[in-house]
């Protein structure tokens, strides 16, 4: 069953392409949507079975895999419905669905695969999609943040490539299950260690680590709005960070060199992602470094080796998504309405946009790790594991840059929503259902994982398993 | 390794180089399938006809065409633009002979310290068998990569059409 969700994708853009006349653009939207709910509800429920018989596929879906689909399912359905409003141009729109179809099928493929080529394959289709996407719009900063992700990720696919080539020679085979049994007996071996720093330094590029982020605050404050979403809510989560863990966790052996290089780089990205954010006066570029801040938890979370750690790192990523995907889309709302993003020419934008407003300051206090909020508790989750593995310089620094993201948050709310409305913004107003709804949604999961994690967690996660007592 | 591959392996590399140094689109796309051309040679020589063919009519070919359809409606540089890049052109190449040689003591000092056994060649049967029986995801994925290449085109082509309009 879980085949279809890479088949269909492809079968749907091939259909949307036939020469239907008008018609099929205008599906497209509806078809999208379809498509993107029917994979959070596929992931939600119970379902198997498939085509198998036909494609041998050899997918992995575990619930790792099944919290990434979900994520993917809702970021791209608020990107559709911020596109849907925000894309004026009916070929530009009809492109930009095509494009989120290929996306979708190539992050599928990135979550499921089994074998390091494959998922060379998917990253491949997902940076592509992510290069026409942010040129869009082809602008002249668009299309140098697209440049510069193409470059940088050119490297990364040769760090990756040339791993792949290395792992090949130990261990014969690409499967993931045939290369960690290879690492497993010649892991002492320094041409084995290097292919494995240099797939991880690959994916450190994509999932825009520091120091390897140079594209990213580029990439995420040119594309056009709903590009920023998708990339910002989960391609990076996708192609970095969720193939980092699946890669260190199932097919690399979790030992004390993997562990450091996790721990510190995490602890780099937290700090100077919060320090670099704290100084930006582009709502986006605030954003993005707030991204990088973030993704540096998760990676510490995962750095940890623990299954604490691990889980704390994976619903990082799934609160991370959701929190960060909100506030672009509020950006993209106060863009849309303000027509700038620089957060010193804004003030009081409450009073004219109370929803944007609200949900903002979800958002930010999600980010910050304010209880009782879903963010909270992956914090926690994290800091709890970094103390009880003994790395506890880590947990203080994390506890630490969390002010940090505070602050700066306090200070996009106080300089983008609260205070005295500026006379120029006396006719701004809520930009409508089409941004409305998707805000809202995200919203209410914040709220709501966070209100019942502690129920969730009782009756669904073995908390003593994973803490080991 | 016999002479010829050495010689092989040293052409590859000043192709390769000649691929990213020239000042000419057109002599850059020829560079790459000349590029392409000493690899499929090579993997002949390393008895795997198949990937050579691949590599032959993929690279050398098909992507070769397809760089030299884009050049035709690209707008090459001016005289004057070519001469004013002239000299800075280098200027960015100036630590790729540290790098080369860097990651050549590095990847010499792992080869020599550590004895790679290359995995035995599976006796394949035919080809399309192993792509469908092994490698269909990755089929499929190759389909997505060439939609996804289409559009990319599509968008720039059509920029170039309303411009030119």
């Amino acid at each position: 069953m879980f085949s279809l969700l890479i088949l269909i994708p492809l079968l749907s853009v091939i259909i949307l392409n036939l020469s239907f006349g008008r018609l099929m653009r205008k599906t497209a939207f509806s078809l999208c949507l379809a498509l993107f709910v029917v994979q959070i509800l596929l992931v939600l429920l119970p379902i198997s079975g498939g085509f198998e018989p036909i494609f041998k596929f050899n997918l992995i879906v575990d619930d790792l895999s099944r919290v990434v689909l979900f994520c993917i399912g809702i970021v791209l359905s608020s990107a559709l419905f911020v596109g849907e409003h925000l894309i004026k141009d009916d070929d530009q729109r009809f492109n930009f669905l095509n494009l989120l179809l290929i996306a979708l099928a190539g992050m599928n493929g990135v979550v499921m695969v089994k074998d390091v080529f494959s998922l060379y394959v998917f990253l491949e289709i997902t940076a592509v999609a992510s290069f026409v996407l942010i040129s869009l719009y082809r602008d002249r900063d668009a299309l140098e943040a697209a440049f510069k992700y193409f470059v940088l990720s050119a490297i990364a696919s040769v760090l990756m490539l040339s791993s792949i080539a290395i792992l090949l020679l130990f261990s014969g085979d690409t499967g993931f299950s045939a290369i960690n049994a290879a690492i497993i007996t010649s892991q002492h071996s320094r041409l084995i260690m290097l292919a494995m720093g240099l797939f991880i330094c690959g994916l450190f590029i994509k999932g825009g680590l520091m120091p390897f982020h140079g594209w990213l605050p580029d990439a995420y404050s040119a594309a056009p709005a709903p590009v920023s979403i998708l990339l910002a809510g989960i391609v990076t989560k996708t192609v970095g960070i969720y193939a980092l863990i699946r890669i260190v966790t199932l097919v690399f052996v979790f030992n004390d060199p993997i562990k450091y290089l996790l721990l510190f780089v995490g602890a780099i990205s937290i700090v100077l992602g919060a320090l670099a954010a704290l100084g930006q006066s582009d709502f986006k570029r605030m954003l993005a470094y707030s991204s990088i801040s973030q993704v540096g938890y998760i990676i510490i979370g995962l750095g940890c080796g623990t299954p604490l750690g691990i889980f704390g790192a994976i619903f990082h990523l799934l609160n991370h998504a959701v929190f960060k995907t909100l506030l672009f889309v509020n950006s993209a709302a106060v863009e849309k309405e303000t027509g700038t993003t620089d957060m010193d020419k804004m003030s009081g934008l409450a009073e004219k946009m109370p929803l944007t407003g609200i949900t903002s300051v979800l958002a930010v206090l999600s980010t910050a790790g304010i209880p009782p909020l879903s963010g909270f508790w992956s914090k926690l989750i994290i800091i709890m594991a970094l103390w009880i593995s003994g790395y506890r310089i880590f947990a203080v620094i994390a506890v630490t840059a969390s002010v940090i993201t505070l602050a700066y948050f306090l200070s996009l709310q106080r300089r983008v929503f609260w205070g005295k409305l500026g006379k120029e913004f006396n006719n701004i107003k809520e930009p409508g259902f089409m941004l409305a709804f998707p805000a809202l949604v995200l919203a209410f999961i914040i709220v709501a994982v966070g209100i019942l994690f502690p129920y969730l967690a009782h009756e669904f996660i073995n908390l003593k398993e994973l803490t080991g007592g | 390794m016999a002479v010829i591959d050495e010689l092989i392996l040293f052409m590859l590399a000043a192709s390769a180089l000649w691929t990213v140094m020239t000042r000419s689109l057109l002599r850059s796309a020829i560079g790459l399938a000349l590029t392409s051309v000493m690899l499929a040679i090579l993997m002949f020589r390393l008895n795997n006809p198949f990937a050579a063919v691949f590599e032959l009519s993929v690279c050398a070919g098909l992507i070769s065409a397809l760089f030299f359809c884009i050049i035709t409606i690209t707008e090459p540089m001016t005289p004057e633009k070519v001469r004013e890049e002239g000299g800075a052109r280098f200027e960015r190449f100036r630590y790729l002979p540290v790098i080369v040689l860097i990651v050549g003591i590095v990847l010499r000092i792992l080869t020599v310290k550590i004895d790679v056994k290359l995995p035995a060649l599976e006796e394949i049967v035919d080809v399309r068998h192993f792509l469908w029986g092994h490698r269909q995801l990755d089929l499929i994925g190759q389909i997505i990569i060439l939609l996804c290449g289409v559009f990319g085109i599509v968008i720039l082509l059509k920029e170039i059409r309303k411009k030119g309009g």
